[in-house]
């Protein structure tokens, strides 16, 4: 605030000589202390941003075991961080889809009075090969190639073609 | 009007707030060469923000539990993306804080502000000073590595040297009879809920007590000021204060970014209950005049343990600075000289005490 020399200029001069100091100084100080808050603020907001879970499960993971399911039932395995259905049909052969519901992510389970994948969350309902056949459910469950090798059940993720 | 106008008068309206903001803008600041001195409360209690702020963000990962502490911090430190700084904040902040408010007291002290009518600000203050010690001594346990392992069990060990309450005490702030796990959790939740929610009662008291007394002049200031009216000087606290207050916390902010990111804090080793102490174990420098002087304590004096003289000593002498402003004298601009004396004294042994203590080996 320069009040002490204003006899020596005319007080129009000074007022806009003040006035476009004071704009210089305010752009000056307003835009150095934004940039350093930006700098104490971009730390935070990568922190809050977890970091990526190591997937360890890989694209195939051990299901169960030959014998480990009689025909018509199913269990639940780890695939990856996720669950998995396995399931044993009543004719005997393996099927392996995502046990993760389309609809709000569930848990899904193998009703072996229905024969169906069934989700107990909002009662969607999925065939044997994961498609979605009753209920809410918008998609069908990823489906997974089973193998067999030796007394090991190999879950495998489909390959995109 | 403008937006800004129309939104400012809405909420009048509703809350009628200028009555509530009111005193805040009658409010002045005593200008005079000391004025410099009351800008350390404030930087404490922005710390003190600053604290709660990194405090919550280190909660989003970190895992309380003897098997999964250590390693959660770890994960912090080297998955998190700038968790190292956000922790590396944490401790240097806590350690500024410390200090800044050991700072405040002398200060306080030797300007003889804590005289009457403001003796609950004093009392406040050095209950709040007791929590901050206690924020120190729970959190370096969280980590759970050797160092903090053993200061805890010395820590620990030393509140149950008291007669007749300290075994209690001892077992209640352990969990069990050792340092374990039990202990950790406890910590946790004294460190994160306990002190913080009564933390915050005792600074917005703190605060109001400042705000219902306005600030203190030192008395051989009020003095000059009374032969000499001309001389007295003031300075509104909303802005001009306030602002020159934000200055002295952008300027900590910057020391504490540039300590944190230029001395990250160490995490050390995992703590094994079942491994020998290493050598040079010492605790924070904070409890160093304390740690120092009980060692220097022989181990019996006439028939009682020289551990336990120390702390019932410790303890005397923490009672009697709490209630300091009780034994001045009641008339405005005459401070007794002895009281300045204790603190010269107090401020000596402390420093001396600690330096000796971080030499000694």
């Amino acid at each position: 605030m320069a009040t002490t020399d204003r006899g020596l200029v005319t007080p129009g001069e000074q007022l806009s000589k003040d006035g476009s100091r004071r704009a210089f100084i305010k752009v000056l100080l307003g835009g150095g202390f934004l940039a350093s808050a930006v700098a104490f603020l971009y730390p935070v907001v990568r922190y809050l941003t977890p970091p990526k879970a190591i997937d360890l499960g890989g694209d195939s993971v051990v299901a169960g075991k030959v014998g480990e399911l009689k025909p018509n039932s199913g269990k639940i395995f780890r695939f990856g961080s996720r669950p998995g259905l396995l399931i044993r049909t009543a004719e005997g052969d393996y099927r392996a889809m995502s046990a993760t519901c389309t609809h709000l992510s569930c848990t899904v389970q193998y009703r072996e009075d229905l024969r169906e994948v069934w989700c107990a969350c909002h009662n969607g309902k999925y065939n044997l090969d994961g498609r979605n056949i009753s209920g809410p459910p918008p998609r069908p469950l990823e489906a997974f190639d089973v193998q067999v090798r030796g007394d090991e059940i190999f879950v495998r993720r489909r390959r995109e073609a | 009007m403008s937006p800004l106008g129309n939104v400012r008068n809405w909420l009048e309206e509703r809350l009628e707030w200028d009555d509530l903001i009111a005193p805040l803008r009658k409010k002045t600041v005593p200008v005079h060469r000391l004025s410099y001195w009351y800008f350390l409360g404030g930087i404490t209690l922005f710390l003190f923000l600053i604290q709660v702020a990194t405090g919550i963000l280190l909660l989003l990962y970190y895992r309380p539990g003897a098997n999964e502490a250590f390693e959660s911090i770890q994960y912090i430190m080297t998955q998190v993306q700038y968790g190292w700084l956000i922790r590396s904040i944490h401790s240097w902040s806590a350690n500024l804080m410390i200090f800044t408010a050991f700072a405040h007291m002398f200060s306080v002290l030797f300007l003889n502000a804590y005289r009457k009518p403001r003796e609950l600000t004093w009392v406040s203050g050095i209950v709040l000073l007791f929590l901050l010690l206690g924020f120190g001594f729970s959190g370096y346990l969280l980590p759970w590595n050797t160092l903090a392992f053993f200061a805890t069990k010395v820590g620990t060990e030393i509140t149950g040297q008291v007669p007749i309450i300290g075994q209690s005490t001892m077992v209640f702030l352990r969990g069990g009879e050792e340092v374990t796990g039990a202990t950790l959790t406890r910590f946790f939740g004294f460190h994160v809920a306990v002190l913080p929610g009564l933390a915050t009662l005792l600074i917005l008291l703190h605060l109001l007590l400042v705000q219902r007394q306005g600030i203190s002049v030192p008395p051989k200031i009020e003095a000059e000021w009374k032969t000499n009216p001309a001389a007295k000087k003031e300075m509104k606290f909303f802005p001009n204060f306030a602002l020159r207050e934000l200055m002295a916390w952008y300027v900590a902010l910057g020391v504490l970014g540039a300590l944190a990111a230029i001395f990250p804090w160490n995490l050390g080793v995992k703590a094994d209950p079942f491994s020998p102490a290493p050598a040079g174990i010492k605790p924070e420098w904070y409890f160093l005049f304390m740690f120092q002087t009980l060692k220097l304590i022989p181990a019996k004096v006439w028939f009682v343990d020289g551990e336990v003289i120390g702390v019932l000593a410790f303890g005397l002498v923490g009672l009697l600075w709490l209630l300091l402003p009780f034994f001045e004298s009641k008339q405005p601009l005459r401070p007794r000289h002895w009281i300045t004396g204790v603190a010269t004294f107090a401020l000596a042994y402390i420093t001396g005490m600690s330096i000796y203590g971080h030499l000694a080996k």
